[in-house]
């Protein structure tokens, strides 16, 4: 099938496994919501899709062309973006070149100003203050600033770790609000890797539970919330 | 309580016997040495002392930069500080040669201690860049003071040999005796001190500084400490290469020959200390070669200064990049990979 | 009171060719993580092409553009054939620490060996597109010549161009976010190995450039550079090693500080001078002069 199919996947740092046979799909315009706890492989997982790191086994398919073992720049052109978890931004750049630097690899220059455009529109926080630089942006701005590159790249498929990561509970709701926005508008397919289960499995189509580097349950969002599996990936019982 | 100081003593007897065995060893090889002196023409024998000269050399670079993971540039400067020692010694002062020798040691030693406690906190290439405009800067002061006897350097005249050898002991075996003596003691005490504590605690720093510390080791001492034991045996060399061409001058103690020692190095085994001979034999034998080669070729002038340059750097580059740790490591992963299987 | 203005005059001619060798280091730092050595040899084998090229069409000029695009080349293939394979295979181990210098200092002895058998080591000299001789203002000559502005002004004209690169293109941005932050970079789209090697290709050109500026005043022999890299690297240190600001007004300081013991001291402790500035500079302010707190160490 069309859209994200991951197979088997196996990935180690050295001699300490990180992922074991992780299964799963999502279908092209689905927003999958990864769920799990701290060191449950998500990160892994988002960082070997997006070619950042290399996987010992499986297979993983982005509309039918495997994409493991590539580089991230290329990935990109087929349609990749990866949001990393806390550090997608470069601080000694300005907010504007932040956002240009997505658009660099189409060499399209005005397709990027109308994409950066569509970002500033999406987030105004970000227009007031394009000329400055980004350290001096609070930590949802960032996370913000973060999402609209990866958008000024007009991908299809939207990697996202952990945008909820330090910031307030108000933020986090308008952050998911905004994915969950974005996603339908644009169309995009999302893998969303997440702590904050509750609010991921809210917007999320489906979900997917990694405990210790293994998926023990997969299926539609709102049924996973009352899964037995769910509490027991978080508070081991 | 008893058990452990039994195990204690049953430790020490043991490294005790190693470093007797170790004397032993040393001792024969000398006479070996010796004996094949005797055996061959001038120009080996000179070549024995040169050899002789860079183990030394290259020991202190094993130290500081294969143990205590230090990349320093200025070994050739350190060298040129012992050489101009021990000549000022033997020149004004009128002692016996040897003390001209432990001169040399004691002011490189000095100058390492301060470059050291400067360098403690670089590292990487700030450290080689340091070292670098030292080794470019320092020589260059003898061109100042005049005592130190500008372009022309100073004579280092250590007499010929005792009349009781005989006539046939020529001046280049009296140097070849000396330096060889020389090297086979400071190898010796560099052995032992490389497999004490000592040796373990600049291995531990290098492995990971911040570690060592944690373990209570004192990294910033012990850097500084490296940083003297090294120059004091690059001194001494300086001090045998001063004795062997019978000068010192700022031409003797050039870049080219920090250079040459990091090759000579990094040829061996940068960690090594066995792998100097190697290396020292390497360092002598690469512009012989080169010569043989320049002279089949024409012998113009600038294959004789350059072909030896181009040896030496394409073997040190393909060494870098293959046997990083000297060739002793690669045999070693050939077998481990063999024996896992 | 004249020697002073002299002496500035003069601190600032030099230190400006310093820039460009500092540049073209931070510029590699700032990319690849390693202080390039053979940055002297590169900047020596474009000189030698520049200098062919300058006696042999009686344009400066020429040779200079010869020696940018030399250097550039040259600049581009040490990084793609040579930094590459070093990265691959020497990565562990006590070497690892030491291997990239050593590799590079390695590199820089062979370029110095082709360039000898091939050039020989004889003086050559290039002729200098401006007069070597001091202004004169009626009866006083300084040593100030319209050599010294033609270099001053060539070098800020480079910086310019730099600057504009960096700061107002593409290229530029890529260049930056690939120093910052390669990973970044990378999920971003930007092919950083590319990248790198085009700013290994521009620190190649801009250090033909400080070998030719040097060549004109001086003599040109495969040793001729070695200074030029050690106060250049000095020069960089002392700007923080991060910034290229800081590499530039670095290598300024630099410049005038070694003319100011040049003539006020003695000439031959000029080099233990520089010596003692880099190791005052690195006690004192470990980070370089221009750092902005970000305490990096190799």
């Amino acid at each position: 099938m069309s859209g994200l199919v991951v197979t088997n996947l196996s990935v180690a740092h050295g001699a300490i496994s990180a992922l074991r046979r992780v299964d799963f799909s999502v279908e092209l315009g689905q927003l999958a919501a990864v769920i799990g706890a701290n060191g449950a492989g998500k990160t892994t997982l988002l960082r070997t899709l997006s070619g950042l790191k290399d996987a010992n086994s499986g297979s993983a398919t982005w509309k039918e062309r495997e994409i493991l073992g590539k580089r991230p720049e290329s990935l990109v052109r087929r349609g990749i973006s990866h949001v990393s978890e806390g550090k997608s931004v470069i601080p000694e750049l300005t907010i504007k070149e932040n956002l240009v630097l997505g658009g660099i690899w189409r060499g399209d220059r005005v397709d990027t100003s109308r994409a950066i455009e569509e970002v500033v529109e999406l987030f105004p926080r970000l227009g007031e203050r394009m000329e400055q630089s980004a350290n001096t942006l609070s930590g949802g701005e960032r996370q913000m600033l973060a999402i609209g590159r990866a958008l000024v790249s007009r991908p299809k498929l939207l990697l996202l770790d952990e945008p909820s990561l330090g910031l307030a509970p108000l933020v986090v709701e308008q952050i998911f609000e905004t994915i969950n926005q974005l996603r339908h508008k644009l169309g995009l397919t999302v893998l969303l890797v997440e702590q904050n289960a509750m609010s991921a499995l809210e917007i999320a189509d489906i979900g997917v539970i990694i405990n210790l580097g293994e998926v023990v349950a997969t299926g539609p969002a709102n049924k996973l919330i009352n899964d037995p599996a769910l509490r027991a990936a978080y508070l081991g019982y | 309580m008893e058990s452990w100081q039994g195990a204690r003593c049953a430790v020490v007897n043991e490294s005790a016997k190693k470093v007797r065995k170790k004397l032993l060893l040393f001792i024969l090889l000398g006479w070996v040495l010796l004996i094949i002196g005797d055996r061959v023409d001038e120009l080996r024998v000179y070549q024995g002392a040169q050899i002789a000269m860079y183990t030394i050399a290259l020991a202190s670079i094993v130290l500081l930069t294969g143990y205590s993971g230090q990349v320093s540039l200025g070994n050739g400067a350190m060298m040129a500080v012992g050489g101009y020692a021990a000549a000022l010694t033997l020149n004004n002062l009128q002692t016996p040669i040897w003390s001209a020798f432990m001169m040399a040691i004691l002011v490189a030693a000095l100058f390492g201690a301060f470059l050291g406690l400067a360098a403690a906190r670089l590292s990487g290439p700030y450290l080689a860049g340091t070292t670098l405009a030292l080794a470019v800067g320092l020589p260059a002061i003898a061109n100042q003071f005049s005592f130190l006897g500008g372009e022309p350097g100073l004579l280092f005249d250590i007499g010929f040999p005792p009349e009781r050898f005989g006539e046939e002991f020529t001046q280049y075996k009296w140097y070849f005796w000396i330096a060889t003596f020389i090297s086979l003691v400071a190898l010796f005490v560099t052995s032992n001190v490389l497999q004490s504590r000592f040796g373990r605690t600049w291995r531990a720093i290098r492995g990971n500084a911040l570690a060592a510390e944690l373990s209570g080791i004192h990294a910033s001492q012990m850097k500084v400490l490296a940083f003297t034991v090294s120059s004091g045996l690059a001194g001494l060399a300086g001090a045998v290469l001063a004795m062997t061409i019978s000068l010192v001058a700022p031409g003797a103690y050039t870049l080219a020959l920090s250079f040459a020692l990091v090759t000579g190095a990094v040829l061996a085994g940068i960690s090594s200390l066995p792998g100097v001979a190697l290396g020292g034999f390497i360092l002598v034998v690469i512009p012989e070669i080169a010569d043989v080669l320049a002279a089949s070729l024409g012998n113009e002038d600038k294959l004789n200064s350059y072909l030896p340059g181009l040896f030496v750097s394409v073997l040190l580059i393909l060494s870098v990049i293959y046997t990083p740790n000297g060739p002793g490591e690669n045999l070693r992963k050939h077998f481990h990979k063999k024996s896992a299987h | 009171m004249q020697k002073a203005l002299e002496t500035l005059l003069i601190g600032l001619s030099t230190g400006s060719i310093y820039a460009l060798m500092s540049l073209a280091l931070v510029l590699v730092w700032r990319s690849t993580r390693v202080i390039n050595f053979a940055q002297a040899g590169q900047a020596m084998f474009s000189t030698y092409i520049g200098f062919e090229i300058a006696s042999r069409s009686q344009v400066f000029w020429l040779g200079l553009v010869f020696a940018i695009v030399a250097g550039a080349l040259l600049g581009a293939g040490v990084d793609y054939f040579f930094m590459r394979v070093l990265f691959k295979h020497a990565n562990s181990g006590p070497a690892a620490v030491v291997a990239p210098v050593i590799a590079t200092l390695g590199l820089l002895g062979l370029i110095r060996s082709i360039v000898g058998l091939t050039w020989g080591g004889e003086f050559r000299a290039i002729e200098a597109p401006a007069s070597k001789n001091g202004y004169t203002f009626g009866e006083i000559t300084i040593p100030f010549s319209p050599l010294n502005t033609l270099i001053i002004v060539t070098v800020a004209i480079i910086l310019i161009i730099l600057a504009i690169l960096f700061q107002s293109t593409n290229l530029g941005l890529a260049l930056r976010a690939s120093a910052y932050a390669p990973e970044i970079a990378q999920l971003a789209g930007i092919r950083t190995a590319r990248i790198r090697t085009i700013g290994w290709a521009i620190a190649g050109g801009v250090g033909g450039v400080a070998g030719m500026l040097v060549t004109s005043y001086n003599f040109l022999t495969p040793y001729s550079l070695d200074l030029l890299l050690v106060f250049g690297f000095i020069a960089a240190v002392i700007g923080g090693l991060e910034s290229m600001v800081g590499a530039v007004v670095g290598a300024l300081v630099l410049g005038v500080g070694l003319t100011i013991i040049l003539n006020y001291v003695g000439t031959s402790l000029v080099f233990i001078g520089g010596f003692t500035v880099l190791l005052l500079v690195l006690l004192i302010k470990p980070d370089g002069i221009m750092a902005r707190g970000k305490v990096r160490r190799g």
